[in-house]
C-alpha cells in the first residue's frame, strides 16, 4: 500500500520550468532519498510535497488523503531543514512542543497569561510535556530542555530538530539537507543514527541530498532527479550497478563512470578494442552509442601491444586506491581506472599501457541517453548470429 | 488556502498602504499646492488643490526677497561640508588605532566613546555657549562647526566597520611597505566608502535639520542656516501669508529631499546602517 | 647580558612604536573629545551646583538649591510632564504604525520601493520647515483639515492653538516624522529573519497569519523592537524643533517640553547655574533609558 503517492507534480517559476511532471509511490516504512545535482528540483518537490509551495500542477496523496490544496498545517507531514529552523527564543522542549501545543491547543489556549485560565489547557499541557520529555529521552536529549538554540553545538540542534518533527507521529516525514551543516564526523555517524530512529518510527520518508554517499548509504530507494525530471527509482545496489539513464550512470560514482562516444557498425555490433558488445539485440545499427564503464572494472596493464591503448597521464594516491588517468591513442579521450595501489605501483606517469574493460560490466545508452541492452558476443557467435 | 485568497490580501494590502501613503504625503501635495495660492483663494478654506489663478511667480519671489535663501542654502551646504569632513578625518585614524593597533589607551577610549554616545548636543550645549561667548567667536561658521568636530558616533561606526576587516589586509599592506598613514589612506578608506556614505548621509540630514544649536550660536541672518533662517522668515511674515511661507518651505526643503529621492536606496541603507549600529 | 638587551629591545622596539603611531591617529579625536564632550558634560554638573548667569562677572556655588528650586518650578514640572504625554504618545503609535508599514511592504512584492520612499520622505525632509506646512494644515479656519473635517459636519478644534489638543498636533507630527524611520529599521529586522523558521512554522501547524505573527516575526524582532523603542523614546523626549517653530512652549505653557524649558532658561534669560540643573535632569533620564535598554536586552532578546 503506498502512503505517499506523487502524480504528475509540475511546477515553473516566471518561464523556468523546475519540475517536469514527477511521479513517486513511496510504501509504508519506506526511506526514499531524493537525490541530484543543485537545481535539479529536488528541494522544490519536498516543499511541495509539505505544502510550503503549491505545485502548477499533479496530484499529492497522503495516507489516502488528495492534498494537493491543503495547507502545510493540515497535512499531517513533518520536516527537518537544512538550518534545522528551530525557533531562538524557545528552549528545546519547548521547540519540541510547538506542533503539539499548535495542533491540540485552541488559539485563546494559546495566548499568554488568558490561555492559562481557561480550562482544560492543564492536562493538555501536561501531556504534550510527557510526550516531548519521552521523544527527548528516545533521542538522548532530555538533559538538553531547558537549552536555547543558541546554547547548543550543531549536532545538538540537529537532534531537536528531528525531535520537533518526530514528536507528533506524522503520516510523511520530509529532510531536507538535514546533515548538510554539521562537520564530516559527525555527519557519518548522524547517518546511521536517522537510519536507526526510521527504522523504529516507521514512517516513510523522503530525504533530499546532494550527498549521492548519503543517498546509496541510507536509503531503501534512491530516486536521482536531474533537470526537473525524476528518471530512475530504484534500490541503491540497482541504481549504481544499473542505471536506467546515462544522467544517472554520470551522477552516480565517484570517480565518476567513463563515457566514450563510438558507433554500432552495421550488424549493431559495438567494436571497441577487445571489446564486442552487440547493442540492443542488434536493432540498432549504424548509430552513435555511449559506452560507459565504472572506473573499477578499467584495468591499466603496462606494454602497449593490445587493441586499445594509451598512456598514463595522471595519478592520484588515495591511501586504499589510486586513481588512474590514461589518454586513449586511437581517440584521444582520457579513461579513468580505480586500482589497488599493489597494481598501480606498475605504473609511472606517460607510461604506455594497454587498456581492458570488463566486458559484462561494460553498458551502452543511445545519443538521448536512454539505456541499450549490452550483450558481451565472441566474434564467432555473433557472426554466427547475424549470417546464422 | 485557496487560490484567491492571496489576491484579495493583496488587495486590502494595497489599499491599506496606499491610503496610508497619501496620509504622509499630504502635508507635501498642499505645500505644493498652497505655495500657488494668492492670498483671497487660501483664505476661503477650500480643498481644492490645483490654484483657481496661478500665484506662484508671485509667491516665490516674495519667498526671495524677504529672506536670502541663497545664503542660506549657501550657509548649510559649507556647515554641513565642514562638519563632514572633519568628522571624518577625525574619527577614521582614531577608530582605525583603536580596531587594528595596540594602545594601552584603547580600552580607556572605548569607555569615552560610549559615555560619548550618551551625550547630546542639547546637553553640552550651555557649557559651550559660555566658553565660545567668553571667547567671541559667536556668530561664526567656527561657532556652528566646532561642538560637531568630534563625532563619537561615527568613531563607534567606524571601529565596528574596522573590526570586522580582515587583518590580512593591513599585515600585506605592512609587507608591501606603507607607512600606518599610508594603510589608513590607500588601504581603510577605500574601503571603507560604505561606511563612509552610510555615515555622510546621517551627518548630513543631522545637521541639515539641526535648529538647536544654530539658534543659540547665530543672531546675525549672514549665518542663519536653513531652519535658522525659515525661523527668521515666519517672524518677519508674522506667519500669514501663508503663500510666501509655503513657497519658501519649498524651496528650502527641496535640495535634501531632491538628494533624496535620487538616491534614496542609499539614504535608507545608510539610515539603516547608521541605525541599527547607533 | 648584553645580548639578552639587544634581544628585548628588538622586541619591545616595534610594540612602542605602534602604541606610538596609535596614539598619534587617536590624538585629534581624544582632543576633541575631552573639549567638547567630557568637559562640558563636567562643566554642566558643576555649572549645576551654581548660580551662574551670563552677563554676571562671579558666581558662588548653591549646593543643591538649583534642584530644590526645580521641584517646586511648576514651569519645569510642567515641562517634564508634558514631555512625558509626548513621549507617551508618540513612541507606542509610530512603532505600532511603523511595524504594521514594514509588514504590509515586507509582505508586498511590487511597489516596495515606492512605498518604503514615500513613508520614509519625512525623516529627510527639513523638520522646521514641514513644521510649518502642519501649522497651516492644523489652521483652525483655513486649514485644510479642519475644512475636512467640517464635510462631515465636525467642528475642528484649534489643534495647536488650545492648550487643550496642542500636544495631540505636536503628538502628530512627530508621529508622521519618526514612523519612516523606525519602518527602515523594522524593514532590516523583517529581512534578516531566516525564511526557514516561517516554513517550519507553517509545517507545525501555525496556520494563521497571528499564529506565525506570535511564533517567529514577533521574537525574532526583538531586537529591533527594543532598539527601536529606546531610540524613539530618546528622541521623543528630545523634542524641541516642533515646539521652537509653533506654539513657543504655549498656550498658556500646555506645551512646554524639557528642551524647551532648558533653552528658555538658559539662552533666553540666560540662567545658566539653573539651566544647567535642568540639563542634568535631562542627562539623567537619557542615562536611565540606555541603561534599561542594555538591562533588558542582556535578559531577554539575546538569544545566543
Amino acid at each position: 500500500m503506498s502512503v505517499l503517492s506523487l502524480q504528475g507534480i509540475t511546477k515553473s517559476y516566471g518561464g523556468n520550468a523546475i519540475l517536469k511532471g514527477v511521479s513517486l509511490e513511496a510504501e509504508a516504512g519506506e526511506f526514499i532519498a531524493l537525490v541530484g545535482p543543485s537545481g535539479c528540483g529536488k528541494s522544490t518537490l519536498l516543499r511541495i510535497v509539505a505544502g510550503l509551495d503549491h505545485g502548477d500542477a499533479g496530484e499529492i496523496v497522503i495516507g489516502g488523503k488528495s492534498v494537493a490544496r491543503m495547507a502545510a498545517a493540515d497535512r499531517n507531514v513533518a520536516m527537518v531543514f537544512q538550518s534545522y529552523a528551530l525557533y531562538p527564543h524557545l528552549t528545546a522542549g519547548q521547540n519540541i512542543a510547538v506542533p503539539l501545543a499548535m495542533r491540540r491547543l485552541s488559539a485563546a489556549q494559546r495566548l499568554p497569561v488568558v490561555g492559562n485560565l481557561l480550562p482544560g489547557q492543564k492536562q493538555l499541557r501536561s501531556e504534550i510535556q510527557r510526550q516531548v520529555k519521552e521523544m527527548a529521552l528516545a533521542l538522548k536529549i532530555d538533559h538538553l530542555l531547558d537549552r536555547k538554540p543558541g546554547q547548543m553545538s550543531g549536532g545538538q540542534r540537529q537532534r531537536v530538530a528531528l525531535a520537533r518533527a518526530m514528536v507528533r507521529r506524522p503520516a510523511v516525514f520530509l529532510m531536507d539537507e538535514p546533515l548538510s551543516n554539521l562537520d564530516a564526523n559527525l555527519r557519518v555517524h548522524a547517518r546511521g543514527e536517522i537510519v536507526d530512529l526510521h527504522r523504529r518510527a516507521g514512517v516513510p520518508t523522503l530525504y533530499v541530498t546532494h550527498d549521492q554517499s548519503e543517498a546509496l548509504s541510507m536509503a531503501d530507494r534512491v530516486a536521482v532527479m536531474i533537470g526537473g525530471n525524476l528518471l530512475q527509482l530504484a534500490a541503491p545496489k540497482e541504481i549504481y550497478d544499473n542505471p536506467s539513464h546515462i544522467e544517472v550512470a554520470r551522477f552516480l560514482g565517484q570517480p565518476k563512470i567513463n563515457v566514450l562516444e563510438t558507433r554500432t557498425d552495421a550488424a549493431g555490433i559495438v567494436r571497441f578494442g577487445d571489446l564486442l558488445l552487440l547493442a540492443d539485440r542488434g536493432r540498432a545499427p549504424d548509430a552513435p552509442v555511449q559506452l560507459t564503464i565504472r572506473p573499477e572494472f578499467v584495468r591499466f596493464h603496462p606494454a602497449s601491444t593490445g587493441r586499445l591503448t594509451g598512456r598514463v597521464e595522471r595519478m592520484e594516491f588515495l591511501g586504499s586506491e589510486v586513481i588512474v588517468h590514461a589518454r586513449l591513442d586511437a581517440i584521444g579521450d582520457v579513461v579513468t581506472a580505480k586500482s589497488a595501489p599493489s597494481e598501480a605501483a606498475a605504473l609511472s606517469l606517460g607510461q604506455p599501457v594497454d587498456v581492458e574493460i570488463m566486458p559484462d560490466r561494460a553498458m551502452l545508452f543511445d545519443q538521448q541517453g536512454a539505456r541499450l541492452q549490452a550483450e558481451p558476443v565472441a566474434i564467432a557467435a555473433s557472426l554466427e548470429k547475424i549470417h546464422g | 488556502m485557496t487560490p484567491n485568497a492571496p489576491s484579495v490580501a493583496r488587495i486590502a494590502r494595497l489599499t491599506v498602504l496606499s491610503l496610508g501613503a497619501l496620509i504622509f504625503l499630504a502635508p507635501y501635495i498642499f505645500m505644493v499646492s498652497t505655495a500657488g495660492k494668492a492670498q483671497s483663494e487660501i483664505f476661503s478654506s477650500s480643498l481644492s488643490l490645483i490654484p483657481q489663478q496661478w500665484s506662484y511667480i508671485e509667491n516665490f519671489s516674495k519667498a526671495l526677497s524677504r529672506v536670502s535663501m541663497g545664503t542660506l542654502l549657501f550657509n548649510g551646504v559649507i556647515v554641513c561640508a565642514l562638519i563632514f569632513v572633519i568628522q571624518i578625518v577625525v574619527a577614521i585614524p582614531c577608530a582605525y588605532a583603536m580596531a587594528k593597533l595596540k594602545f594601552r589607551a584603547a580600552r580607556t577610549m572605548m569607555v569615552l566613546v560610549m559615555l560619548g554616545l550618551l551625550v547630546p548636543i542639547h546637553a553640552t550645549a550651555l557649557p559651550i555657549y559660555v566658553a565660545f561667548d567668553r571667547l567671541s567667536v559667536l556668530n561664526s561658521y567656527a561657532a556652528l562647526v566646532a561642538p560637531f568636530s568630534i563625532s563619537v558616533f561615527a568613531i563607534f561606526l567606524f571601529l565596528q566597520f574596522f573590526r570586522a576587516m580582515p587583518d590580512e589586509l593591513i599585515h600585506a599592506a605592512r609587507l608591501d611597505g606603507m607607512s600606518e598613514a599610508g594603510i589608513v589612506a590607500r588601504v581603510i578608506v577605500p574601503n571603507a566608502w560604505p561606511a563612509i556614505t552610510a555615515f555622510a548621509i546621517f551627518s548630513v540630514v543631522a545637521h541639515w535639520n539641526d535648529l538647536f544649536w544654530p539658534l543659540i550660536v547665530v543672531t546675525n541672518q549672514d549665518y542663519a542656516t536653513p531652519p535658522l533662517g525659515l525661523l527668521y522668515f515666519r517672524a518677519a511674515e508674522a506667519g500669514d501669508d501663508y503663500g510666501a511661507l509655503m513657497a519658501a518651505t519649498l524651496i528650502i526643503t527641496l535640495p535634501l529631499v531632491t538628494a533624496f529621492l535620487l538616491a534614496q536606496k542609499r539614504f535608507v541603507e545608510g539610515i539603516t546602517m547608521t541605525g541599527l549600529k547607533g | 647580558m648584553a645580548s639578552v638587551a639587544t634581544f628585548e629591545t628588538a622586541i619591545a622596539e616595534p610594540a612602542a612604536r605602534e602604541a606610538r603611531i596609535a596614539w598619534l591617529l587617536a590624538l585629534p579625536a581624544i582632543t576633541l573629545l575631552l573639549l567638547f564632550i567630557l568637559l562640558p558634560t563636567l562643566a554642566v554638573i558643576v555649572l549645576g551646583f551654581t548660580d551662574f548667569e551670563l552677563g554676571y562677572g562671579s558666581f558662588r556655588f548653591v549646593g543643591f538649591e538649583n534642584y530644590a528650586e526645580l521641584f517646586g518650578d511648576r514651569t519645569f514640572r510642567r515641562s517634564l510632564w508634558n514631555t512625558a504625554v509626548y513621549t507617551l504618545i508618540v513612541t507606542p503609535v509610530s512603532i505600532v504604525l511603523a511595524l504594521a508599514i514594514a509588514m504590509l511592504i515586507e509582505a508586498e512584492t511590487k511597489g516596495r520601493a515606492f512605498f518604503r520612499t514615500v513613508y520614509f520622505l519625512p525623516v529627510a525632509s527639513l523638520l522646521v520647515a514641514m513644521a510649518t506646512v502642519w501649522q497651516f494644515l492644523f489652521h483652525p479656519t483655513i486649514g485644510p483639515i479642519n475644512t475636512f473635517l467640517s464635510l462631515f459636519g465636525i467642528a475642528g478644534p484649534n489643534w495647536l492653538g488650545a492648550s487643550g489638543t496642542v500636544l495631540y498636533g505636536l503628538s502628530i507630527i512627530g508621529i508622521w516624522q519618526s514612523v519612516g524611520f523606525n519602518m527602515v529599521l523594522f524593514l532590516a529586522g523583517l529581512t534578516a529573519i531566516p525564511r526557514e523558521l516561517y516554513a517550519a512554522a507553517e509545517v507545525d501547524g501555525a496556520k494563521s497569519w497571528f499564529d506565525r505573527f506570535r511564533l517567529v516575526t514577533w521574537p525574532m524582532l526583538g531586537p529591533t523592537t527594543l532598539f527601536v523603542t529606546t531610540i524613539s523614546i530618546i528622541n521623543s523626549v528630545k523634542v524641541f524643533e516642533t515646539v521652537k517653530t509653533l506654539t513657543e512652549g504655549g498656550p498658556n505653557k500646555a506645551s512646554e517640553v524639557l528642551l524647551f524649558t532648558i533653552y528658555q532658561e538658559g539662552f533666553v534669560y540666560l540662567r545658566v547655574g539653573y539651566a544647567s540643573a535642568m540639563t542634568v535632569v535631562f542627562l539623567a533620564i537619557l542615562v536611565v533609558l540606555m541603561f534599561l535598554q542594555y538591562r533588558v536586552l542582556d535578559r531577554k532578546v539575546h538569544y545566543a
